[in-house]
């Protein structure tokens, strides 16, 4: 579990907003900031009626990735006037061709694994977030399969570390094993493929921030070999090859989900980043490096939808943290390092969607949910999440 | 067990001056929820091992609550009150294990989604003690001084900018001597008003003083400390059945001596030395990670008139793995993201520091190691004013203190 209750919870954030003012302020910001540098418009103004509905693109070929990132970033070194600096490829290059919402709040446990677990499911899971555990409702992507009936091939889960191998399919009797995602963890499969040693890629295996004390070995067997070989197709020559030339785990994870485009173009993929956590070992630098790879990789995954006859002109990317990370000012926490508090700032986040079906340039201010996100895949791409507890997003219905 | 159920035999296992409050106070603690009691218990059960100022809060918080009559009790405690916890938490030994306890309490809270009704409850709870404990005046301002940068010969981002819009930012500052000045300004202050742990050093680097009058933590001193902890830990992750809230477990019940601590006849400052190591999160292999959180903690905790953090390089990222790997000599360092590093921890500092009684008195600097850039704050300090007039570090301490 992620949360501590500490003495300093007791002596506590007295004095300062209450959390609903702070959750509204950060919205306001995000908003008030994108419109000035971003020349977005305010939701609200625009005529109503569905883009997806208006749209050439519906049908058999919509494709949707998503992007969480497993460690919020705050909007102090994002979103806001002083953190701009960090995020120039969200900024200028991917907020003003999104649909962007300002208020988007997690209300279930602050836990990397069991957020993106919420995620999928729309429901709050409360798994154990230390445990390879599935989700207790069905995902996302059993919804996906079993109403559109389609292939195991046609979703994929990139995932980043060993904790997150469960998540593609849930326990649920009506779905469960075989009904859902495949999951594909990059770290196993170089794991895998430099079993005999050879290469130095201790950089990019990196698992668990979360727990920076708690680093359990990274498996990699048989099973990641002949993923890379049959799914991927790439040799073990070929892959540790490129992986030498990258820089961190979320590198090699988006290495992985560009060659899965290319191979099997899914039209549900999930990607899930992880190199901003490194803020859970205290180091400020490294945590706004993490940020600005983060933005520079989501560039580059739009670059490549952009670019791949399969994706381009029919997809949709869908962006947001699984939630933020602690305020400065509550006492409960320390600040940028972790998500312990519940406190407004690491509750409230982003959300941006972008591409088919998309209205560009619009700022939604409305409070939405995380678990919102699966029932708003469900509508745009016509499956029923019959299980999940949020609500379509009516922004993009 | 509730607490209602309460036996003073039950604290046997509580060291002398612990089982003493426990035992002194024990109507009080019957009165207190389950879901507020722990919090409560985890304190004392120390009580041997804590800071003065820690006691002294302990005595005034059972003191405010042995005063309130049944209609404010019931007031005070409705928050809480209203929190369910379930069998199986509620059997859990939480009189000799507060701690684990407290963590089972926080995994339920976030499961059960009560984690938000506690908050507003300990909030609100804190606020009603805040309110009811009147603070004693301080011998003297609290000084909190930050020293950053150290082995950066130029860096060309700005510096401080949480904090310029709190204080003045002086870029012509003399450096010379600047340390050795700020050095004997806290010597001064220790000697001035000699309160057990009310003056800190704190080192990122290995440096030493001899003040006796100081309380001093140093990330190179306990080198030995941190290969011990994170061999210990290398064999723990490796047993069956341990994971992250098992291995927080068995930090907790760590003492000094399970890491070779040598006894320096202060207790209470080994034992603050090792929760650094065991609670923080990096502060085992970070350097200016662990100066940051030795400051938030000396400051939460002791509640320190002065305390110097001087910050040094830490270890570039390596993998996780083989950071926690015992130390194998000299690492390559980061200075100028150590620089970044400690520059918030600088605002850490400042923000911890204003938490405490006195705030409004207290005074603040921050300075570039060797360099000409510092900022000041204090209530002689203009806000959001850059200074380019040259003055030395001596002209500096004197305008902040004035």
């Amino acid at each position: 579990m992620t949360t501590e209750i500490n003495e300093g919870f007791l002596r506590n954030v007295a004095g300062f907003a209450s959390p609903l003012e702070i959750a509204f302020g950060l919205s306001s910001s995000r908003r008030d900031f994108l419109r000035r540098a971003a020349g977005l418009a305010l939701g609200g103004a625009l005529a109503s009626g569905s883009p997806f509905l208006r749209g050439d693109t519906v049908g058999k070929k919509r494709k949707v990735i998503v992007v969480t990132f497993g460690g919020g970033a705050r909007d102090q070194e994002t979103f806001a006037a002083e953190g701009q600096e960090n995020i120039p490829h969200l900024l200028n290059t991917l907020a003003p061709q999104s649909s962007f919402f300002t208020h988007v709040t997690n209300q279930g446990i602050l836990g990397h694994y069991v957020a993106t677990a919420s995620l999928t499911t729309g429901v709050y899971e409360t798994l154990n977030n230390f445990s390879a555990v599935p989700p207790d409702h069905p995902t996302v992507f059993e919804y996906f399969r079993k109403d559109l009936r389609r292939p195991s091939s046609d979703a994929w889960v990139v995932a980043p570390s060993n904790g997150f191998n469960r998540i593609g399919e849930s326990l649920s009797r009506s779905y469960g094993p075989g009904t859902g995602a495949t999951v594909i963890l990059p770290k196993r499969l170089l794991s895998a493929a430099n079993a005999n040693g050879a290469g130095n890629f201790d950089h990019l295996l990196h698992d668990n921030y979360e727990n920076p004390l708690y680093t359990p070995p990274l498996g990699g067997s048989e099973f990641e070999l002949e993923q890379l070989d049959q799914i991927l197709k790439l040799s073990v020559a070929d892959f540790t090859a490129h992986a030498l030339s990258l820089s961190s785990p979320d590198e090699l994870s988006l290495y992985v989900a560009k060659r899965l485009m290319q191979q099997k173009a899914p039209s549900l993929l999930w990607i899930t980043m992880h190199d901003i956590d490194i803020a859970h070992a205290g180091a400020y630098s490294l945590y706004i490096d993490g940020i600005r790879r983060t933005d520079r990789l989501c560039a580059e995954l739009w670059k490549t939808i952009q670019s791949e006859p399969e994706y381009a002109g029919n997809t949709t990317l869908i962006i947001l943290p699984d939630f933020g990370r602690d305020s400065d000012y509550d006492a409960g926490g320390n600040g940028f390092q972790h998500h312990r508090t519940g406190d407004a700032a690491s509750r409230t986040t982003w959300m941006m969607a972008l591409g088919a079906g998309v209205r560009q340039g619009v700022i939604y201010d409305e409070p939405v949910q995380s678990i919102d996100l699966v029932p708003t895949l469900g509508a745009i791409m016509g499956f029923s999440p019959r299980q999940s507890q949020g609500k379509p997003l009516k922004e993009f219905l | 067990m509730t607490p209602r159920d309460l036996q003073a035999e039950q604290f046997s296992g509580y060291p002398p001056a612990a089982r003493r409050v426990a035992v002194e106070d024990l109507d009080v603690l019957r009165q207190l929820p389950l879901s507020l009691l722990p919090s409560l218990l985890r304190e004392i059960i120390d009580y041997d091992f804590r800071f003065p100022a820690e006691r002294k809060e302990i005595d005034r918080n059972l003191a405010a609550l042995k005063a309130l009559t049944v209609a404010e009790r019931t007031e005070w405690l409705r928050g809480f009150e209203s929190i369910t916890v379930s069998k199986q938490i509620e059997q859990f030994d939480w009189i000799n294990q507060p701690a684990q306890f407290l963590e089972q309490l926080s995994a339920y809270l976030w499961s059960t989604h009560q984690m938000d009704a506690f908050r507003k409850a300990a909030t609100e709870y804190s606020a009603r003690l805040d309110a009811n404990v009147r603070s004693e005046p301080l011998p003297m301002p609290r000084l909190g001084i930050a020293v950053i940068g150290q082995g950066v010969d130029s860096y060309s981002e700005p510096l401080f900018r949480n904090l310029r819009v709190h204080g003045t930012w002086f870029d012509r500052v003399k450096p010379d001597d600047g340390l050795q000045i700020l050095r004997a300004e806290i010597a001064r202050r220790a000697e001035s008003h000699p309160e057990p742990y009310a003056h800190w050093y704190v080192d990122g680097g290995a440096e030493t003083v001899s003040n006796l009058g100081l309380s001093y933590v140093s990330f190179g001193a306990m080198v030995a400390m941190r290969d011990a902890l994170l061999k210990d830990m290398q064999t723990q992750i490796a047993r069956p059945g341990m994971g992250p809230e098992e291995l927080r477990t068995h930090l907790e019940r760590m003492t000094p001596s399970d890491l070779g601590f040598a006894a320096s006849g202060d207790d209470v400052l080994d034992r603050f030395r090792l929760r650094v190591l065991t609670e923080g999160s990096g502060t085992q292999i970070f350097s200016t990670t662990f100066v940051q959180w030795t400051v938030r903690e000396a400051l939460r905790r002791a509640q320190p008139l002065t305390v110097l953090a001087r910050f040094a390089p830490r270890q570039r990222q390596r993998p996780m793995n083989e950071l926690l790997a015992p130390s194998n000599g000299a690492p390559q360092t980061d200075p100028v993201g150590s620089l970044v590093d400690a520059d918030m921890g600088a605002c850490y500092h400042w923000i911890n520091q204003q938490r405490l009684p006195g705030s409004e008195a207290s005074a603040f600097l921050v300075w570039f190691e060797g360099h000409n850039q510092a900022l000041a704050i204090s209530p002689t300090m203009t806000k959001g004013k850059q200074s380019s007039a040259e003055i030395d570090m001596k002209g500096l301490l004197a305008s902040i203190l004035a």
